[in-house]
């Protein structure tokens, strides 16, 4: 056996036993996660805090509760864009929108929303499809972390550009700019864009549905779940969802595999927008 | 190094061209996974694979997330996201931050299989305009697997090629030609 061959198997246990101080300590369980990314998160939280070994890292979750928030920060959803995938919301403004306008109210359910760049980006289309004002917006993550930089609303002015470019292709016919103040090499998203959004904490492991929803989006969550962490947020998304309701995934995502696949038909496949039977299914 | 089990190829600028070269080259009777990374603006990877699988002696797909690594078959990291291998040899992605500014990374691609096939695998830089793969191919080369890299001169881009000989050294540094060739000679029966 080499000194590699040695150092990885050390480093699995090592994460193992991260994995159940974690649960064990403060409730967080990560033992569903895929494993090849939560070993990259974890060493770059190793880098980050420099504590050279997963153990020691373990030895501060042990004994300072306090790097808690900035762990699961490191171990949640990777930040996004403003209009990720453009053709994405060019559909959901074209033909998702459309159809929630005929509900007097509508909630959305945004779960895993890291800074909140699509809560920004969905709020607009609402507003632009004069539906803002009946509509109202769970936003929800893991970290409290991600979830304060979401509620603040503040990005580097350097993604202004490629922002503006995504809301165009997305069908955007105003001004991005229309919708953030710039300052210094800040921009700050206007304040009325949050005023029907709740930010809260969570956790799709553990959590159950809190909301009946009309549109759950969740991208670039599930790539990072085993299939059984997978196929119980895809329960909980249909269970939330009313009949009729539409489901957007990343594009890398799917339901095909899951048990939940029967209660979904495809909105649009290549674009991972699906929409839940508006009636039980025949056995 | 042991019996080859699977082949990681990056490259970024220039990359099609060369790829199709070392694609064409292969052995049809090539039984393990080909996995590739590269760096392209491009929304989709449909294209690259179309233009691919024309030439390609093995069928090219994209790889799909939890889907198993087959043997025979030339897999595309999707535009977009990481491409990462488990363990138990099943396909990953990734949305994480771009690494050496790109996502797909060779990189992440090449550290990832290196851990899951050691001493078996066989990596290979191509041409390309950054250094992504470098750190990779270093990755790959401490596991045990064995480290082919274009030939700088023979480089559409040389930066890549060049970083990665500067930071990893190859095994084997070839000309583009002689990398099809290579790699049935390292992965026949005999």
């Amino acid at each position: 056996m080499t000194t590699e061959d040695d150092d990885l198997e050390r480093e699995d246990i090592e994460l193992a036993l991260f994995v159940q101080a974690l649960q064990r300590r403060h409730g967080y369980d990560f033992s569903q996660y895929a494993q090849a990314s939560l070993k990259r998160r974890v060493r770059q939280l190793v880098a980050q805090l420099h504590t050279g070994t997963i153990s020691s890292l373990t030895g501060r979750v042990l004994h300072e509760p306090e790097v808690l928030p900035q762990l699961l920060e490191g171990l949640s959803v990777p930040v996004s864009d403003m209009f990720r995938d453009p053709a994405v919301f060019r559909v959901l403004r074209e033909q998702v929108l459309p159809v929630l306008a005929s509900y007097p109210r509508i909630n959305i359910w945004q779960a895993g929303c890291a800074h909140g760049e699509e809560v920004y980006s969905l709020a607009i289309l609402l507003d632009e499809a004069g539906l803002y004002e009946r509509s109202h917006i769970f936003a929800t993550d893991l970290s409290t972390n991600a979830l304060q930089r979401a509620r603040e609303g503040i990005y580097p002015a350097r993604e202004a550009q490629q922002w503006s470019r995504n809301y165009q292709s997305a069908g955007g016919t105003r001004s991005l700019a229309d919708y953030y103040s710039a300052r210094y090499d800040l921009l700050k998203i206007d304040s009325r864009l949050r005023r029907n959004v709740t930010f809260a904490q969570h956790n799709l492991v553990s959590d159950k549905v809190f909301s009946e929803t009309h549109l759950v989006l969740c991208r670039n969550v599930l790539i990072y779940f085993s299939s059984p962490l997978q196929n119980r947020c895809l329960d909980l998304f249909r269970d939330s969802l009313v009949r009729g309701g539409f489901l957007c995934l990343g594009l890398r995502e799917s339901v095909d595999f899951a048990p939940a696949a029967d209660d979904f038909a495809p909105l649009d496949a290549d674009l991972r927008i699906y929409r839940r039977h508006s009636r039980p299914v025949e056995a | 190094m042991t019996r080859p089990s699977a082949i990681v190829i990056g490259c970024s600028a220039g990359g099609l061209d060369a790829l199709k070269i070392v694609l064409a080259g292969l052995h049809r009777q090539l039984s393990l996974p080909v996995l590739v990374c590269c760096h392209s603006g491009s929304a989709t990877v449909d294209l690259l694979r179309e233009l691919l699988a024309r030439v390609s002696a093995l069928p090219v797909t994209e790889a799909v997330e939890r889907k198993p690594v087959c043997g025979g078959i030339v897999y595309l990291a999707p535009a977009g996201y990481h491409l990462l291998v488990e363990k138990t040899r099943h396909f990953a992605l990734s949305a994480d931050a771009r690494v050496c500014h790109a996502r797909p990374s060779i990189d992440v691609l090449f550290s990832s299989a290196a851990e899951v096939w050691r001493d078996g695998l066989i990596g290979v830089v191509l041409t390309g305009a950054n250094a992504d793969g470098a750190e990779g191919l270093l990755q790959l080369r401490r596991h045990g697997g064995c480290a082919i890299v274009q030939t700088p001169e023979s480089a559409t881009a040389s930066a890549m090629p060049q970083a990665a000989l500067d930071l990893a050294g190859a095994d084997h540094c070839v000309s583009l030609d002689a990398i099809a060739p290579l790699l049935n000679q390292l992965c026949s029966t005999s």
